[in-house]
């Protein structure tokens, strides 16, 4: 796969797909939308000049399509650079730090610590101590003075340690983050950035393996993003701190070693695509974050058994990006959804009601939702496996769909 | 017995409050440029710090104003009180009449540039930050031309320009808020200070401590002010805090108590802590105030406290009524001359109502309005992507 880039002045609703019908894609929303131009406008200098002129070419935008699947790697990559995931998120955040004096990173031990997930490694010797702040270990207050802080300009990105810790700053999160835009009649906007890693790790105990997307999913106001690769990783986190809404995006505690190759140029991903993983006929999967890759292990064993299934990352869990969902569905006409989301209240229930919804005509059979079991994840090691969504299980739901 | 315990300590700030300067003007005609000097009711009582002198100079042309700004701001609730019970005014409605010294007393001791952040109680602040009272009343009656397009209400007032940020229904969320503003000037280094308003029930707020902390350690230039009115919603300060003396709350942070119905002393204060903020980091201001309404228009304010009790307070402390003393005292008005004055207030009072009254409701397209703002990709397109359900702006 070639790896591509996408400029920042044309980052339109495309679909993440090239290989679909990329003609019918563009089209459409290239007339329907009709502030592509002025869009381009709001941005700051770009710092080369090669993506200004992609600003404003139009045909030759070309599509990123970065497969992560273990063990494929893309062939034509001799330019571009390894890296892991936690080390691409620190580029993109260094990338935006050096671009604009406003952005400012605080949580807990991201400073002098360096991150505990080494995302923030070395910016606070480069940046000091006012751009890359230690905070105390109070996350209600903190996330309440990054929002004070973006409500006059600034931009800050708010790190929880582990997403559950952002529970206790759910008043500020809900009420200040996602509302102040709207109840101020758009006098403030909010373009905070609140990030942290999620998800079911290895063993670490019910607190710390919470999945924040579901509750946070109904604040009306914020957008929501898991980043699954490091090209898209840092693409998503570039997007996020550009954006003048408030954003929360979510990593994972077991993606952050995934190795990647990403390009050197200078991208910018759109904060509300779903990105084509490997194009099908059979089924659609719709997936996120870690469940990717139990995903993708389950694709090999269902297309060694002769189904083709097309899997795609959302990526945006809010708002969904219907479009490519749509596409694929009536294609299929069968969808799959696998999340680590709890069963209940969860994104797949949100995706499945918002499937059912629109594309109802298409559908061949009930959408299928394989999500995590209604349980706090427990400590012991057999039991947490059966909590999260397994390969194996994929599979069965695969083969029991296309019946 | 138990309202009658604080009852006594609300009316004891009434010593005399005006001196008799020697530097007093003519009696016949006062300049507004003479500068006149005034006691505050009662000396400021410090934590940690030095406190500030009782004497403020002020000036005729600045006690008009007080005047003036404090009988709009009296008038503009009162008429927020009848509009509320003519249902034209739904939902929470908190009026701040009682407390206005704090609002007026604030505003003459800093610049626009400052910012002001506060809970729910806001009418009044948002005025002194440069908004008008054709923008309150629509908002309150959730109209098209009030400062959040009536999608706010009335605990959600902001002016962007004004320095104002607001404006929050939750009870405490405002002070990290508040020190986050104080960060971000600390960040752009540009000299100015926040003051973050909360009142007596929101001082038990643990976030209120998180943000102290944080506001120390990092030297932020930010001014926590507790609106001390004595009760929080129903409950009073005593039977919700161990130890009601707010100022000392911040520990190893300085406080100061002032009395917040003395729009003088207020002015003082603010000053004061303005100069300690930008030098040393944070301060308390602990205002000593009082609210003649109930906690809200749903709330008579009589089952928790006596009658006598507003009554006294309304006697004794009125901050209106001090100024028209002083006024009166150093002969820069006429009694005649203050009651057209209050006339006058009650008139722009009516015809923004009035004005208000007309504008209409917003459309129904805005409800989907400033929910996001464009930037990347933000439309929300219908599932087949040919429609343009909602342009999000």
């Amino acid at each position: 796969m070639a790896t591509l880039f996408q400029g920042v002045g044309a980052v339109t609703p495309f679909s993440a797909s090239s290989s679909l019908d990329s003609n019918k894609l563009l089209l459409p929303s290239r007339k329907s939308l009709s502030i592509s131009d002025s869009r381009g406008s709001i941005f700051v200098y770009r710092s080369d000049a090669l993506n200004l002129k992609a600003a404003t070419r139009k045909q030759d935008l070309l599509i990123p399509n970065a497969v992560a699947t273990k063990g494929e790697t893309s062939t034509s990559a001799k330019s571009g650079h390894e890296l892991l995931l936690f080390e691409a998120l620190r580029e993109g955040l260094e990338e935006e730090m050096e671009r604009d004096p406003r952005v400012c990173v605080m949580g807990e031990d991201v400073g002098h610590y360096g991150g505990s997930y080494k995302v923030t490694k070395g910016l606070a010797e480069k940046y000091g101590d006012l751009r890359v702040l230690d905070t105390p270990i109070a996350e209600n207050s903190f996330t309440g003075m990054g929002i004070g802080a973006a409500m006059t300009g600034l931009r800050p990105i708010v790190e929880g340690m582990n997403m559950g810790f952002l529970l206790l700053a759910f008043n500020q999160i809900s009420n200040n983050c996602g509302m102040l835009h709207y109840t101020s009649g758009g006098q403030f906007t909010i373009p905070i950035v609140i990030r942290g890693p999620g998800g079911v790790g290895r063993q670490l105990g019910a607190e710390h393996s919470q999945r924040l997307e579901s509750y946070f999913q109904s604040i009306p106001g914020i957008q929501m993003v898991a980043c699954s690769t490091p090209y898209n990783a840092k693409g998503l986190m570039k997007a996020a701190i550009r954006s003048e809404n408030p954003v929360i995006l979510f990593e994972h505690v077991l993606l952050y070693n995934l190795k990647e190759r990403i390009p050197d140029e200078e991208y910018v991903l759109s904060l509300e695509e779903a990105e084509m993983v490997r194009p099908g006929e059979h089924v659609t999967i719709l997936t996120y974050s870690r469940m990717r890759y139990h995903v993708m292990q389950a694709a090999k064993t269902l297309v060694n058994k002769g189904y083709d299934p097309e899997v795609i990352d959302i990526r945006s869990l809010k708002p969904f990006d219907l479009y490519t969902i749509g596409c694929s569905v009536k294609k299929t006409h069968r969808v799959l959804i696998v999340e680590e989301c709890m069963r209940t209240g969860g994104i797949g229930a949100s995706l499945t009601a918002a499937i059912t919804e629109n594309f109802h005509d298409y559908l061949d059979a009930p959408i299928v939702c394989l999500s995590s079991q209604d349980v706090p994840t427990p400590y012991a090691g057999t039991l947490e496996e059966w909590t999260v969504v397994q390969p194996a299980q994929i599979v069965s739901a695969v083969e029991q769909l296309c019946q | 017995m138990a309202l009658s315990r604080s009852g006594s300590n609300l009316l004891k700030p009434i010593s005399p409050f005006f001196s008799c300067a020697p530097s007093i003007l003519s009696r016949s005609i006062s300049s507004s440029n003479d500068s006149i000097t005034v006691e505050t009711s009662i000396p400021f009582t410090a934590h940690n710090c030095e406190p500030p002198s009782r004497s403020v100079t002020t000036s005729a042309a600045e006690l008009r104003s007080f005047f003036r700004d404090m009988a709009l701001m009296r008038r503009m609730e009162i008429a927020a009180d009848s509009l509320y019970k003519a249902k034209l005014i739904r939902g929470f409605c908190h009026l701040y009449d009682g407390q206005e010294a704090v609002a007026v007393g604030m505003e003459a001791a800093i610049t626009r540039k400052d910012c002001i952040i506060t809970a729910y109680r806001d009418h009044c602040t948002f005025l002194s930050r440069g908004g008008n009272l054709v923008e309150v009343f629509a908002e309150l009656m959730g109209r098209r031309a009030g400062m959040s397009n009536g999608k706010g209400g009335s605990m959600h007032f902001y002016r962007k320009e004004g320095g104002f940020y607001g404006g929050h229904g939750i009870v405490g969320a405002q002070v990290p808020l508040g020190c986050g503003l104080a960060f971000a000037q600390k960040y752009s280094k540009d000299e100015n200070v926040t003051f973050a308003m909360y009142g007596d029930g929101a001082a038990n707020q643990g976030q209120l401590f998180e943000a102290l902390n944080i506001a120390a350690l990092w030297d932020l230039p930010a001014i926590l002010v507790c609106e001390n009115n004595h009760y929080g919603m129903g409950t009073a300060e005593w039977r919700a805090a161990k130890s009601p003396a707010y100022y000392k709350r911040g520990d190893y942070v300085p406080g100061l108590k002032v009395d917040g119905m003395d729009a003088f002393a207020v002015k003082q204060a603010c000053k004061f802590a303005k100069e300690h903020a930008l030098k040393n980091g944070p301060i308390i201001l602990e205002m000593d105030t009082y609210r003649y309404h109930g906690h809200s228009m749903s709330d008579p304010g009589s089952t928790y406290r006596t009658r006598d009790e507003i009554s006294g307070v309304r006697q004794e402390r009125d901050p209106i009524e001090r100024i028209r003393k002083l006024l009166l005292s150093h002969e820069i008005s006429t009694e005649t001359e203050l009651k057209d004055i209050e006339k006058e207030v009650r008139k722009e009072v009516d015809n923004a109502i009035s004005k208000a009254k007309e504008s209409e409701m917003p459309d129904p397209s805005e409800l989907f309005t400033n929910v996001y703002v464009k930037g990347f990709g933000v439309e929300a397109y219908g599932a087949d992507r040919k429609e343009l359900r909602a342009t999000l702006p």
